[in-house]
């Protein structure tokens, strides 16, 4: 259902490793198609040419960092899973679970190119000597499903998966798992719980899921994009995956970019890592037509609000990070001048409300408290002293407070809001001594 | 969330897993090291043929894959997917996430509301919908989205929620 907006003519082998094979009517590209496009040449050319070591050196060189939001190296990442004589052999996980507010870019490479997904996993997998895969997918994506679950069996009987890998000696299968809601899943060890049929709560780290995972065992945890990444790095080397970014960003590759909000175009486009907000708004049509842009979420619900100002910045991990705020998933979300920031942001919180899974208090109870003060700010219904209380609290929910990065998540979007439209939460105060009474934005006009 | 619902009294006695659905669970045990590991799909195999998961289906799975019942009651009433109540023959999922919110979900919301006249949770009184809000969809491109079933859309407006719902009987 998600549609990449490039032309097959734009989209080349040689700049557009994730989409260069997608077919413009949106139809997946399954094995025979892909096998024609370079597929599996990457599996191929480890078995011969890499051993473990090789393979993460070269990932790490390539500064492929994680798409799902978090923006860690993965070669760092695999290089901290335990592996050799006497640990067992574990598991590689894809995360799958695609429901960040404003992301849909995963459900693009799941749908449409299931087999780059499976090809990376094999990859991952024989760097972290891994037997078993599995593929971790929100329920929702119904098509998807169908459409990877295609895919494992033409890999499976390729010879792809399965005993004996393409003839390598080695084992290594992927099922697909899927999920029956709450955001919190997408949290890699919620999901690991989930994995194994607990309820999702997060795990108190260390240990980290690299020593001691799902059921126990060395666990790698990537996002779809992540992983779909790695087998042009494999194929095309380190360096030609760093010069896809043009010196645009000192991250490596290319990004799956979108825009969703009030825009004449909204969609997906395959662009060098570093591209800046601007570039991604005007392919994205602009606002529509009686709109002007007041700010934006630079890639998704749990990231801070910027400034129509800091488009012009490089939408990479740490040029957004200097910002104040996170590249996170990289898919922008756009609001009209007419759009109110306190709706907004109570929707938001009510959102991080709804889906905490309620092991730590700030979050069980932080969160639902910012629902009730930002529900009576929106109402015209603040006291005075709410906003000095919804930034304490952002701080309460901040980072280190918590087991895992649900409540700084929440904080995020919350803090900047109100550092940004203070104007806008002060309207809403109007009890208390020396209120201010001015008419709010009306409510509910986004 | 609170479920509420119109339909007819639970009857949950002598609950037993059709075979077709205890091969299926079986087939999905294979998947993983620990049977426990099923719990959702389980559950999600149950809800497929009864619409939703009774008490005793519980027991039921909990013995089948011989885990504690606790342990499944845990999982189900977890996800926000596995429903632990009758719902409508149609689930209809709506979106209330911050892009859809930014295309007018809470109109479109509203607008449910009217026609269908029931809230989230509930289930309208001839049992063919039941209405339920959704973490984003990941239809971002499409808000304000939605889904009926398996079945996803997006952008719906207000006025396209009649013809919409006539292929749902």
């Amino acid at each position: 259902m998600s549609r990449i907006l490039q032309d097959r003519d734009e989209r080349r082998p040689e700049t557009h490793p994730l989409t260069f094979r997608l077919n413009d009517d949106g139809t997946p590209v399954m094995l025979d198609a892909y096998r024609e496009q370079q597929g599996y040449a990457s599996v191929e050319r480890a078995f011969s040419d890499l051993t473990s070591k090789t393979l993460i050196d070269e990932l790490k060189t390539a500064n492929l960092r994680g798409r799902g939001g978090g923006g860690f190296s993965a070669g760092l990442k695999w290089s901290l899973t335990m592996q050799g004589e006497g640990i067992p052999r574990g598991y590689i996980v894809c995360n799958a679970d695609e429901m960040e507010p404003g992301t849909f870019k995963d459900r693009l490479l799941l749908e449409q190119q299931p087999h780059l997904l499976i090809e990376g996993m094999i990859l991952a997998g024989f760097a972290n000597n891994a037997y078993q895969g599995y593929i971790f997918m929100r329920g929702e994506y119904v098509d998807a499903a169908r459409t990877v679950q295609r895919a494992l069996e033409e890999a499976r009987a390729a010879g792809w998966l399965g005993r004996d890998v393409a003839g390598s000696g080695w084992d290594f299968d992927i099922a697909l798992h899927t999920g029956a809601g709450r955001y919190i899943c997408g949290e890699e060890t919620a999901l690991i719980n989930s994995l194994e049929g607990k309820r999702a709560s997060p795990r108190a780290k260390p240990p980290f899921p690299g020593q001691s995972g799902a059921w126990g065992k060395p666990t790698v945890v990537n996002n779809v994009e992540t992983l779909c990444n790695v087998p042009s790095v494999v194929l095309h080397g380190a360096d030609w995956y760093q010069g896809l970014s043009q010196g645009k960003s000192g991250d490596g590759g290319t990004k799956l970019y979108g825009v969703s909000g009030k825009v004449k175009r909204p969609g997906l486009w395959e662009l060098p890592m570093g591209t800046t907000g601007n570039e991604l708004l005007e392919r994205a049509g602009g606002m529509r037509d009686g709109h002007t842009l007041k700010t934006w979420l630079p890639g998704g619900g749990s990231t801070g609000f910027l400034l129509p100002e800091h488009l012009e910045l490089a939408l990479d991990f740490d040029t957004i990070g200097k910002a104040g705020s996170r590249l996170g998933t990289g898919l922008i979300a756009v609001v009209a001048d007419d759009q109110n920031v306190v709706s907004l942001a109570r929707n938001l919180e009510e959102f991080f409300s709804r889906e905490s899974c309620g092991w730590c208090t700030p979050c069980r109870d932080g969160l639902p408290w910012s629902v009730k003060l930002l529900q009576a700010l929106e109402a015209g219904e603040g006291e005075r002293g709410d906003i000095d209380l919804l930034e304490s609290l952002a701080v309460d929910l901040g980072p280190g407070r918590t087991f895992c990065a649900h409540a700084p998540g929440a904080a995020m979007p919350l803090a900047s809001a109100i550092h940004y439209f203070r104007d806008e939460f002060e309207r809403g105060v109007t009890r208390g001594q020396g209120a201010a009474h001015a008419d709010p934005i009306p409510v509910g006009s986004v | 969330m609170t479920h509420t619902s119109t339909s007819a009294p639970i009857a949950t006695d002598g609950f037993v897993l059709h075979d077709e659905d205890r091969a299926a669970i079986a087939h999905e045990r294979e998947h993983y090291p620990h049977p426990q590991a099923a719990s959702i799909e389980a559950l999600k195999i149950v809800q497929k043929r009864h619409g939703w998961v009774p008490d005793a289906a519980i027991e039921a799975i909990a013995r089948e894959l011989g885990v504690p019942p606790a342990s499944i009651e845990g999982v189900a009433t977890f996800y926000s997917l596995i429903f632990r109540q009758p719902v409508g023959r149609h689930v209809i999922l709506l979106c209330d996430s911050s892009s859809c919110f930014l295309t007018d979900y809470e109109a479109l919301r509203d607008a449910f509301f009217a026609h269908l006249g029931i809230g989230f949770g509930q289930t309208t009184p001839d049992d063919r919908f039941t209405l339920l809000p959704v973490c984003c969809l990941g239809a971002c491109d499409r808000g304000p989205a939605l889904m009926i079933g398996d079945d996803t859309y997006g952008p719906v407006t207000p006025e396209e929620i009649p013809t919409l719902l006539e292929g749902y009987a």
